[in-house]
């Protein structure tokens, strides 16, 4: 079942989407929902994934899950949940 | 965020940055600073999940509550500092490719032997790859 959900984007994707920092997407698993905020906003996939998967360090939360727990890319989605954008906060 | 004229920042934070370096130093110590207007209000220390002398990084959950923390008090990250246990206090090819949050300030500090006692404190914008040191201004 397709869900609607908001997406927040973090300042350095922000670039992507016009400067909008909430954006809309439509998508059963975040699979979905990252194909389609690519169709909107295209180059954007591109960041969050590498090679099919999520890149790691990318953080990305479903409410306040972080979705590596709850099946990354195939982490189900219904509507009106709320979607966070992190990069990683690392270095060395 | 500041202009391009460097970072302003209360010398007891740059103190409690560097205690808190040597503190958890074999490991790298990393945080936050917090402010509104680019002013640096609060320091925040933050936990290295990766618990390594040469890596840093802000456990995930950690990092959502920051970020949910700063947005309801309607502040904004000013600095993202941490450590180098022995190498200088200069951002290494990790910390450049993994700068995500383009408009902070970020600090590094080094406690490296050969030159204690001394410290060094460095500040830098990250952008697009690009490292630019900049002048730290230490206020009362």
């Amino acid at each position: 079942m397709s869900a609607t959900v908001e997406v927040r984007i973090p300042t350095i994707l922000r670039p992507f989407t016009k400067e909008q920092k909430l954006v809309s997407a439509t998508g059963a698993d975040l699979s979905a929902v990252i194909a389609d905020l690519d169709a909107q906003y295209p180059g954007l996939a591109d960041r969050l994934l590498e090679n099919g998967a999520l890149r790691r360090f990318i953080n990305i939360y479903v409410n306040d899950e972080d979705v590596r727990f709850i099946g990354s890319l195939t982490a189900q989605l219904k509507s009106g949940d709320s979607i966070t954008i992190l990069p990683a906060v690392a270095g060395g | 965020m500041s202009a391009a004229t460097g970072l302003r920042i209360p010398q007891a934070m740059a103190d409690a940055i560097l205690s808190q370096a040597r503190a958890e130093y074999p490991n790298e110590a990393c945080g936050v600073i917090i402010g509104r207007n680019g002013n640096a209000e609060r320091l925040k220390p933050m936990f290295n999940a990766a618990a390594s002398p040469t890596f840093y990084e802000f456990d995930p959950k950690d990092l959502l509550a920051l970020y949910r923390e700063v947005d309801d008090n309607d502040e904004e990250i000013i600095v993202i500092y941490h450590s180098h246990t022995e190498t200088e206090a200069y951002p290494s090819r990790t910390d450049i490719s993994y700068a995500g949050e383009p408009g902070a300030h970020y600090v590094l500090v080094s406690t490296r032997e050969e030159i204690a006692p001394a410290t060094e404190f460095r500040s830098f914008r990250i952008i697009d790859g690009v490292v630019t040191e900049e002048p730290v201004e230490f206020i009362a």
